[in-house]
């Protein structure tokens, strides 16, 4: 597989054209995060809702290519029903994948498919934003974000 | 046309097509040269020490404000070495904010990159003054009418690009100054995008105040030119204070010297001052005659193959510069550019430092490709060719 097939893999497509939890509730159990990437105009919100140590809810909204958008929709997907602790793993293990070092593929699921990132340096960013979000957002140093 | 890819050592090691003047250009040899010579042969401080090497760093220091000066034709004391066009922009934006109040007017336009409006932004705010936009016509241009129909008695600054970095259009100056003039306000000129292309004359253009840098007309990096007109200049209060600026240091009072070293706190960039004449001297061997006929081949070239490619959106199909601004239907720019990588093409993705363009455009970022004198058709059957396998690549993959 050539590198830009290794990138733009079948399931970053499908969550592309086909988002999953996207869409913010309006509902003050969710704690929003909003980030942009200025140098490219990526502009995504993350909205997680916990009940104790579960994350019950994850959405997702915003602008941006098709690596930005996909993994917001990926890594929605990924964190419904984990604990704090576990996506605070996850999290550890996907940055740790997207520098090119051992992650565990059973754990990542869907998310496995951004590795080819690491032959993109300069994609890091839109890759991460989402994820970035609902890190902020699990420590809930988001302010509430109006829409 | 020309043929100077070997004057440019990067092409030993890349074999890139390079399409992002724009941003920053590459560095001849003979730049990198001039500033070896400052580090091996007179690599001291200038204006301070009082022995031979000191002296010669001086010269050659002030020899390259003698180049940089006859090359925009100022008198030497206008010119100002800076960090940049955005640190330029700054101090003039600084000391004229000082000046404004509630109620005065500064014209800026949607072409602005964020250097020739951010400044402006805080100068408004510290002052009290309003903002105003230039309508641009339906091709991104500035007109003379749409200009004098934003310009008033309380019009005191205009603040506008020379080139646009996105949209390549040629704002009428020679027109739009005397009027500004007129009006009493001072008129400040961004040509950043412009210097690295065409003849500058500050004398001819009677412009007040003008900013370039020096790494997007291959010069170094780190250092950029305010050209001001001396009574403005000195008039001016400085954005930084420190050594070499000042005049007179006691408990009891300062005072400030006159330009350029009003503005020259601090030890400047000695190397890239050389280089930066060093590039003058580069282009002006080259001519700029024979530099914009090059720039408008290469794009003329391009440009009637990518118009030729359904599923193409070019922004600015007529401009007069080497810049083409595009996106491909339904591709972002992002994904875009990731596949003219696998071609080793370098072309630009995102919002180019001008927010303001892209939503003008209605959209949330473009691509763009630059010429300059380096480029040869090469380079743009390279880029046609890798635009058509980005279409491919995309429509593949379910775009």
């Amino acid at each position: 597989m050539d590198r830009l097939h290794n990138l733009y893999r079948q399931i970053i497509m499908d969550h592309y054209k086909k988002p999953r939890h996207q869409g913010l509730i309006d509902d003050p159990g969710y704690t929003n995060v909003h980030l942009k990437n200025p140098s490219c105009g990526d502009d995504i919100t993350i909205a997680v809702k916990r009940e104790g140590s579960t994350i019950v809810d994850v959405r997702h909204q915003g602008s941006g290519c098709s690596i930005c958008c996909s993994s917001a929709s990926v890594m929605a997907d990924l964190m419904i029903g984990k604990t704090v602790s576990e996506a605070n793993t996850l999290t550890a293990m996907y940055a740790s994948m997207l520098q090119g070092d051992t992650f565990d593929e059973s754990m990542l699921k869907e998310a496995s498919a951004y590795q080819g990132i690491k032959q993109f340096p300069a994609r890091y960013k839109c890759a991460t934003l989402a994820w970035k979000a609902f890190e902020a957002a699990l420590k809930e140093e988001g302010e509430s974000y109006v829409r | 046309m020309l043929n100077v890819k070997a004057d440019f050592p990067v092409f030993r090691h890349s074999n890139v097509a390079y399409l992002d003047t724009a941003a920053s250009s590459l560095t001849p040899q003979c730049v990198i040269d001039a500033m070896q010579t400052y580090y091996e042969k007179f690599p001291v401080n200038v204006h301070r020490g009082v022995y031979a090497l000191g002296y010669q760093a001086t010269e050659a220091y002030e020899a390259a404000r003698d180049r940089v000066a006859q090359f925009i034709n100022a008198p030497r004391n206008s010119v100002v070495f800076t960090k940049g066009a955005s640190h330029a922009l700054n101090i003039v934006a600084h000391g004229l904010g000082k000046t404004l109040n509630p109620g005065d007017e500064i014209i800026v336009s949607e072409l602005e990159h964020h250097s020739n409006y951010l400044p402006w932004v805080e100068a408004a705010k510290l002052s009290g003054a309003r903002i105003v936009f230039v309508p641009l016509n339906a091709a991104g241009e500035i007109t003379v009418e749409a200009f004098q129909a934003v310009l008033s008695p309380k019009t005191q600054v205009v603040a506008l690009t020379y080139v646009s970095n996105t949209m390549g259009t040629i704002t009428p100056l020679s027109s739009l100054i005397p009027l500004a003039h007129e009006q009493g306000a001072v008129v400040v000129v961004d040509a950043a995008q412009a210097a690295a292309h065409k003849v500058i004359d500050v004398s001819a253009l009677d412009v007040d105040f003008l900013a370039f840098s020096a790494h997007k007309m291959c010069g170094p990096t780190g250092i950029g030119v305010l050209y001001g007109k001396e009574a403005h200049l000195n008039a001016l209060e400085p954005l930084e204070f420190g050594g070499e600026m000042n005049d007179y240091v006691s408990k009891e009072s300062v005072s400030y010297k006159d330009a350029p070293y009003r503005f020259e706190t601090g030890t400047p960039p000695i190397a890239e001052a050389l280089g930066l004449a060093q590039a003058v001297h580069y282009l002006q061997t080259i001519g700029f005659e024979a530099l914009e006929a090059h720039e408008k081949a290469l794009r003329a070239y391009t440009l009637e193959a990518l118009l030729k490619i359904p599923g193409v959106t070019i922004y600015n199909p007529n401009a007069p510069t080497g810049i083409i601004h595009f996106n491909l239907d339904g591709v972002h720019p992002h994904d875009a550019v990731s596949a003219f990588d696998e071609h080793d093409v370098a072309v630009r993705a995102g919002h180019h430092c001008a927010q303001l363009m892209m939503q003008w455009l209605n959209v949330p970022a473009t691509l763009r490709a630059s010429f300059y004198l380096y480029n040869d058709f090469e380079d743009c059957d390279r880029f046609i060719a890798s635009v058509k396998a980005a279409q491919a690549f995309f429509a593949g993959v379910g775009f």
